[in-house]
């Protein structure tokens, strides 16, 4: 047992922590230190900047971007991201369609969309849930039927029709990856496949969804007799189920996020030293306030440490046991978090309607927006309950 | 940066495992060891010190294996597991652990030696009716006279005070100077003790002291407190290490229950309403064993002052675990659960012991509050 990191590591966390911290566009990490929403502008150039220094996809294979780091390096990468208040590389192509084509595309697959996905010149939006399918996923109903008279068998094009919903940042994307249902007579997970589809083709349509926070972040997606070429099949016919649980599987790894959790109980804690209770004395005087602080602290340490140890001990490929906890835990912590800054701002929390004209500090009138919208954490990528169960099954055999 | 045991560490983990399954794979044994005095098996004790188990913190020129915290935790894992009632914590760690810092080489040669080779079973009575858990003695005084050193007082609860063949005595120093330790051999005029059970099956005492003579542990006259106070935090590291071990067992024995118990016609495990809440133990579990195994690196290569931290960080996380684990445990497997006989609620009861022994979740976190503004986020691998 080692605490320290070896010199190496850490002159790469150095590294990467003087990058972000000095390459990032300024504007992009102080929207993320205000918790503010970004736009599309500044996510853009964020993981264009990160790319250019080949930081954008570094979990790629090699000859797509990617650099062939340890998981610890990995993990440092993705700390010292979140430390710096920069947004990590859009998920939908970074960490689920990309891996998908670069380990079960076509090589004209990978060279045509790759190189532009880890750019973000393609913005990818992801097309799994339906309004009936949200945690039993494989019960869709979206279908694609082949056109016979655009080809013999494989070589013709699907037609799509169904609704896909939750679609996050559908406003903005050009391409979506969808499950589909090719083969309704087979189990229900055995007659799904992996269509990559243009989202400017004709009968595509996106509606927003409002959401509580009053944002607008996720859509509706109609598909209404859509055409989408034969060469837009990932992998194998009736397969797209196994593709989609490997996608699954690189989502929930990165959907604990420690370090942005901790980057915002720091933050929490100089605002609740700069809201007076009197006496000249501040919130985080309070022992009712430190106390909460104090074990928000611990339970993220200890979080971060079953992190360390999950990425410690992969090194022979296969993931640790514990990995499961991080998403469980992770969000449960990070939704614990931003219900403590809540209660930091007290009445000012009620000012999310104001403008920059208003009296109250931006991160009090960000509290409750950024807390209600942190709700779905514990529902999306397999909701905290669907966790529970495979941690039951897989780890207890229960 | 690195979890995992070595090749040393993972033999002395099975050699560990081996000899204490002997003594008590079968719950039985432990029950039949606990129920009559001194509460432990003395062939489990001395085959411990056969292995050299005993010595395993002191350093070699002290008759001690010269091992550190991490062989240790892994050592206290063990005991854990299985509940072995012997006190290698509080003998062997935290006694130990006082008189390897307080005493002189001549001291420390000749009691250590002692401790390690099973020969003599030390106990620290450090603890006063009325205080709770801090490194200075209050109630018991010292006094120099020109025969020597007296003194008087009563300490309670002393973790295996009646059986111990010698006891490390801390006292309040004259003129306010601050925490002194002594070493009372057992027949000393004026020492009186009166051993019981606790709940848990282990063994504590009252120390009655009237005028006792005492040696210096140490220069005499010299304020221990630090001493105390970091014997104190290491043997919180240790105690986190037996509670994981523990809880380990507790969430297997739970398990295994909920698939083989049927009701209704089904096992427990058909019903969501129970996986569920043993899938959150098992979180409490990866927490727990995350920030035990950090405390140990800390432990093992920090400050003072970054060893009292990490030991804090790992009591709360502990404790907390310790009571959920350990409450649910039983009620997962209901009424039997309850019983003597069967292995689950003594879990349960030692959890409970264990955090109580040393310091609970209300003293970490109130140790860790105090200093929340203290820095801006916590990095452990600074």
């Amino acid at each position: 047992m080692q605490l320290q990191l070896s010199a190496e590591d850490a002159a790469f966390r150095d590294e990467m922590r003087t990058f972000f911290t000095t390459e990032v566009p300024t504007d992009v990490r102080e929207a993320v230190a205000e918790r503010r929403e970004l736009t599309q502008d500044q996510l853009v150039r964020s993981q264009r900047t990160l790319n250019a220094a080949g930081l954008a996809v570094p979990h790629w294979p090699a000859e797509w971007g990617g650099r062939d780091w340890s998981a610890l390096r990995r993990h440092i990468w993705h700390e010292e991201m979140q430390r710096a208040c920069v947004p990590p590389p859009l998920a939908f192509n970074a960490s689920m369609v990309g891996p998908v084509i670069a380990t079960f595309g076509s090589q004209e697959q990978k060279e045509r969309f790759l190189p532009a996905t880890a750019n973000l010149d393609i913005w990818w939006s992801q097309g799994f849930s339906e309004p009936d399918a949200g945690s039993d996923l494989a019960s869709l109903r979206t279908t694609a039927v082949r056109d016979p008279s655009t080809g013999s068998g494989r070589a013709a094009d699907f037609v799509v029709t169904g609704q896909k919903t939750w679609t996050t940042l559908g406003q903005y994307g050009d391409w979506i990856f969808c499950l589909v249902r090719t083969d309704p007579t087979v189990k229900k997970q055995a007659g799904i496949s992996f269509l990559l589809i243009d989202m400017t083709s004709p009968g595509v349509t996106v509606r927003p969804i409002e959401l509580i926070d009053g944002g607008h972040e996720v859509n509706e997606v109609w598909f209404e007799d859509v055409r989408v070429p034969a060469d837009n099949l990932v992998g194998e016919e009736n397969r797209g189920w196994d593709y989609a649980k490997f996608l699954l599987g690189n989502e929930r790894v990165g959907v604990a996020p420690v370090g942005a959790t901790k980057r915002v109980l720091a933050q929490a804690k100089q605002w609740a030293g700069s809201v007076s209770v009197g006496d000249g004395r501040s919130l985080l005087d309070d022992p009712l306030t430190a106390a909460r602080v104090a074990e928000l602290e611990n339970e993220l340490l200890a979080l971060e440490l079953t992190a360390l140890r999950v990425v410690a001990n992969s090194a022979d490929g296969k993931p640790h046991p514990a990995s499961s906890v991080l998403k469980l835990k992770g969000t449960e912590l990070q939704q614990a978090v931003s219900e403590l800054v809540v209660d930091l701002a007290g009445p000012a929390s009620l000012a999310s309607g104001a403008g920059d004209g208003s009296a109250l500090p931006e991160w009090a009138r960000r509290a409750t927006p950024a807390y209600l919208n942190l709700r779905k954490a514990s529902i999306y990528g397999g909701s905290n309950e669907i966790q529970r169960q495979i941690i039951a099954k897989t780890i207890l055999g229960l | 940066m690195d979890f995992s045991y070595d090749d040393e560490q993972q033999a002395l983990r099975e050699a560990v495992r081996g000899l204490l399954s002997r003594s008590y794979a079968d719950f039985e044994n432990r029950r039949r060891a606990v129920a009559e005095d001194p509460g432990f098996d003395e062939k489990t004790w001395s085959r411990l010190a056969e292995m050299g188990v005993l010595g395993l913190p002191f350093a070699e020129e002290d008759g001690g294996m010269g091992a550190g915290p991490v062989e240790v935790g892994i050592v206290a894992q063990e005991v854990g597991r299985v509940l072995a009632p012997e006190p290698f914590l509080t003998s062997v760690v935290l006694a130990g652990g006082v008189v390897a810092g307080a005493g002189r080489s001549q001291q420390r040669a000749e009691v250590l030696g002692a401790v390690s080779s099973g020969d003599c079973l030390l106990a620290l009575a450090h603890a006063e009716p009325g205080a709770r858990w801090t490194p200075s003695a209050t109630s018991v005084t010292a006094t120099a006279a020109s025969g020597g050193w007296t003194l008087s007082g009563v300490k309670e609860p002393v973790p295996h005070g009646a059986r111990a063949d010698l006891l490390v005595v801390s006292a309040a120093l004259p003129e306010r100077a601050g925490t002194g330790l002594f070493l009372v051999p057992p027949d000393a005029a004026g020492l009186s003790r009166t051993g019981y059970a606790t709940h848990d099956g282990g063994r504590a005492a009252r120390v009655d002291l009237d005028d006792v003579p005492a040696t210096p542990l140490g220069a005499p006259g010299e304020d221990a407190t630090a001493v105390l106070a970091f014997a104190l935090d290491a043997a919180r590291v240790a105690a986190a290490n037996e509670a994981v071990g523990a809880m380990q067992v507790a969430l297997q024995t739970t398990s295994g229950y909920l698939e083989s118990r049927r009701q209704f016609g089904v096992p427990l495990k058909t019903f969501q309403a129970l996986t569920f809440r043993a899938a959150d133990m098992y979180v409490s579990l990866e927490l727990a064993t995350s920030l035990t195994a950090w405390a140990t690196m800390v432990l093992a290569a920090g400050s003072p002052l970054e060893i009292a931290e990490a030991a804090a960080r790992a009591g709360l996380q502990v404790a907390r675990a310790g009571r959920h684990i350990g409450q649910e445990a039983i009620q997962l497997h209901g009424g039997i659960g309850m019983t003597a006989e069967y292995s689950i609620g003594s879990y349960t009861s030692h959890l409970t012991a264990l955090e109580h022994l040393l310091g609970d979740a209300h003293l970490h976190l109130g140790r860790l509050a105090g200093a929340v503004a203290d820095h801006d986020e916590v990095d452990p691998l600074q």
